[in-house]
């Protein structure tokens, strides 16, 4: 399937602050991810990654600072953007079929023929022969797939994935990490959290590290990919 | 620190200059004699208690726009004050009642609006008991306040146009029953009193109110480290 | 504008999962056939003092029994976290309390019709007259108990104790409407049965302010 033709998105972060009571989860985080990167984010639990993870989808709003995407074909900042995003939960009701689920979403935001849309996508992740049974039936890996297909419904820009591996066996891995290669290679912008080392991890183009609310790391400024993801001291 | 002091002992000279007033100025009332003086507190006490419920609201509108703590501050602050009043007014409401008509409680529309306002506002402070994060808490409840307080004239009116066709006492004439200008005079200052008193214990409260939330925030650090 | 055709969309969701499994509208009308039973033994049913007691109770038990369906509204959006996949596909968040305040209406108003008859019959109020005046304040009064109750389930799905938050502050919010209705349905009741238009009216007013509320305030309840 030849990827749509679109304009890849730049992300912007300045002096991003999130306070939860009295505790800093982001702490004058400041990043420019260019259009196209695949950017990997390494931390312990409680780094705040899933944090800005979620700032970058639109459903936390940073206590200070500001974000915005831009698209590589014009100028200035572009309000409609609206990124993909897999979480840990996967955010699709379980008392619906596959097919409901993605229809639902389709329907939301309005995609264009959305029945052929979902017929698609279901395609894509393996689950056509599955569409109609309820998802409160399916396994962890298959609800991952019905994860990712929701969020790639629009043929969003930008993707986020948090620990999108979480649960899957190993086949299910070596298929999502087979999807995200085609979905980087397509030039769309990726940005997932991971916890160490994987076939994932090594498609990213670009690696940052999170301490307790703060970039402590990057590849961009000369640390390895190896010391960011394994938590060594680079 | 004394400054807060002497405000205090300005703002208790003028409730009991008030209090002063109300039996010793006032002429006494043809009907029901000294057990109407009761009334220039209480229905001070109901206008204080009001106000304070509109700061509540004001404060509530600017913290969901501006999300700075010291409007929750000021939000919950007024809310317990104004809530402190009203407990007020619902006693003494009876208080008058029993010896006037002897029955402790009657509903009339003004004091059984009273109690619905009542316990709004007792939802409002269980609302922030039970939500940890103060964030959250002081969001969610700013939220609830204001369609608490939207819904308060909605329940007065309710309560007026269907309820007062029944035959019932009714606590005490409005304000402007005494046609007596001294009265007048001697409920204006009672509610000036009032709102003073309220005044400073708003303030009060919001000083505690930020002590706490400072001390909350030190804890949550040390917590978790 | 895509809140209209959004809210539909979510409506459908809504009332395919409710009609699935039917949980909220059989357990909401066993609660009601409960407490309208129990309500019976506490005074003689005479054909006076029904007319007189009957639309309070038939009221309260409408209030008690939504403060109850409406709790699972926003409470099952936190499983699996869907809560979250609506807020990123819908345009305007309103559009999310619309559909569900819709959803809600119906189903209370589902409810309250298939009651009535036991309810008429138990209690021995004549309805078949004044039916559609029954059906209009029906409708006014579950809308209104929707649109607070909806905002406010929101609020109780995000703090402790939420099985009895909910009640406690859904129920002093809406005492106008407990008012406002009985009233109607008494002069429904009545010997000469009348429309009471202030009532009506009143109804009508309290849906709009709220509903105003919650178009200016809903995308804040939603806030992570």
């Amino acid at each position: 399937m030849t990827p749509p033709a679109f304009s890849p998105v730049g992300l912007r972060l300045e002096n991003i602050d999130k306070r939860y009571g009295g505790l800093l989860a982001l702490r004058g985080v400041s990043l420019v991810i260019a259009p196209g990167e695949c950017v990997v984010f390494a931390g312990r639990n409680g780094s705040g990654k899933t944090t800005l993870l979620r700032i970058a989808a639109r459903l936390v709003r940073p206590s200070r600072g500001t974000l915005s995407f831009s698209r590589e074909s014009q100028a200035g900042e572009d309000h409609a953007i609206r990124p993909g995003f897999v979480a840990h939960a996967t955010m699709v009701y379980d008392e619906l079929t596959a097919e409901e689920n993605l229809l639902l979403f389709a329907r939301l935001q309005e995609v264009a023929q959305p029945e052929r849309r979902v017929d698609t996508l279901l395609n894509e992740v393996g689950l056509s022969d599955r569409r109609g049974s309820l998802v409160r039936t399916f396994s962890r890996g298959m609800r991952q797939r019905v994860a990712i297909a929701r969020a790639l419904l629009h043929e969003p820009s930008v993707l986020l994935l948090d620990e999108p591996a979480t649960g899957l066996d190993p086949q299910g891995v070596a298929w999502l990490a087979e999807e995200i290669r085609r979905l980087r290679d397509s030039g769309r912008t990726i940005l997932m959290s991971l916890h160490g080392e994987s076939e994932i991890s090594s498609l990213g183009t670009r690696a940052i590290r999170l301490d307790s609310g703060s970039i402590t790391a990057d590849t961009r400024t000369g640390a390895t990919f190896r010391s960011i993801l394994t938590f060594a001291d680079a | 620190m004394w400054k807060r002091a002497v405000i205090g002992a300005v703002v208790l000279f003028l409730v009991g200059a008030a209090a002063y007033a109300s039996f010793f100025i006032a002429p006494e009332e043809k009907t029901m004699h000294v057990l109407q003086r009761i009334f220039y507190f209480h229905a001070a006490a109901a206008w204080a208690g009001m106000t304070a419920f509109f700061v509540c609201f004001v404060a509530n509108l600017v913290y969901v726009w501006r999300r700075e703590e010291r409007w929750d501050a000021l939000g919950i602050s007024s809310a317990e004050v104004g809530l402190a009043f009203i407990t007020v007014v619902l006693i003494t409401g009876p208080i008058w009642a029993k010896p006037a008509w002897g029955i402790y409680w009657t509903w009339d529309a003004r004091l059984t609006s009273t109690f619905v306002l009542w316990l709004l506002y007792i939802s409002y402070l269980l609302l922030r008991t039970l939500i940890e994060e103060p964030d959250r808490r002081a969001l969610l409840s700013a939220l609830f306040g204001i369609f608490a307080f939207i819904d308060v004239p909605i329940v007065f009116g309710a309560i007026r146009w269907w309820r007062t066709q029944h035959p019932a006492p009714v606590i005490m004439g409005g304000p402007g029953s005494g046609l007596d200008p001294t009265m007048n005079k001697v409920f204006f200052f009672s509610v000036l009193a009032m709102h003073a008193l309220m005044v400073f214990l708003i303030a009060e409260r919001y000083r505690l109110e930020k002590l706490r939330s400072d001390f909350e925030v030190v804890r949550r650090e040390a917590e978790a480290i | 504008m895509s809140l209209l055709p959004n809210a539909a969309v979510l409506l459908g969701k809504e009332l395919r999962t409710e009609f699935r499994s039917r949980e909220l509208l059989t357990t909401t009308i066993v609660f009601i056939l409960i407490v309208i039973v129990l309500f019976s033994f506490t005074f003689d049913p005479t054909s006076d003092e029904s007319r007189r007691f009957a639309p309070g109770l038939l009221w309260l038990a409408f209030l008690f029994a939504s403060s109850l369906m409406l709790q699972p509204c926003f409470l099952r959006e936190q499983h699996n976290d869907t809560l979250s996949a609506l807020r990123l596909s819908v345009r305007d968040p309103f559009a999310i309390f619309l559909a569900k305040l819709a959803a809600n209406t119906l189903f209370l108003l589902l409810t309250e019709l298939l009651l009535l008859p036991l309810f008429a019959v138990m209690y021995n109020v004549p309805v078949i007259p004044v039916l559609q005046w029954l059906v209009l304040v029906f409708f006014l009064a579950s809308l209104g108990i929707s649109i607070a109750g909806t905002a406010l389930s929101a609020i109780s799905a995000q703090a402790r104790m939420r099985e009895l938050l909910l009640p406690l502050l859904m129920l002093p919010l809406l005492t106008p409407i407990l008012v406002a209705s009985t009233e109607v349905t008494k002069s429904l009741f009545d010997r000469t049965p009348y429309v009471q238009w202030k009532g009506i009216g009143f109804l009508a007013v309290f849906d709009l302010v709220f509903l105003t509320a919650l178009w200016l305030f809903g995308e804040y309840l939603l806030e992570e």
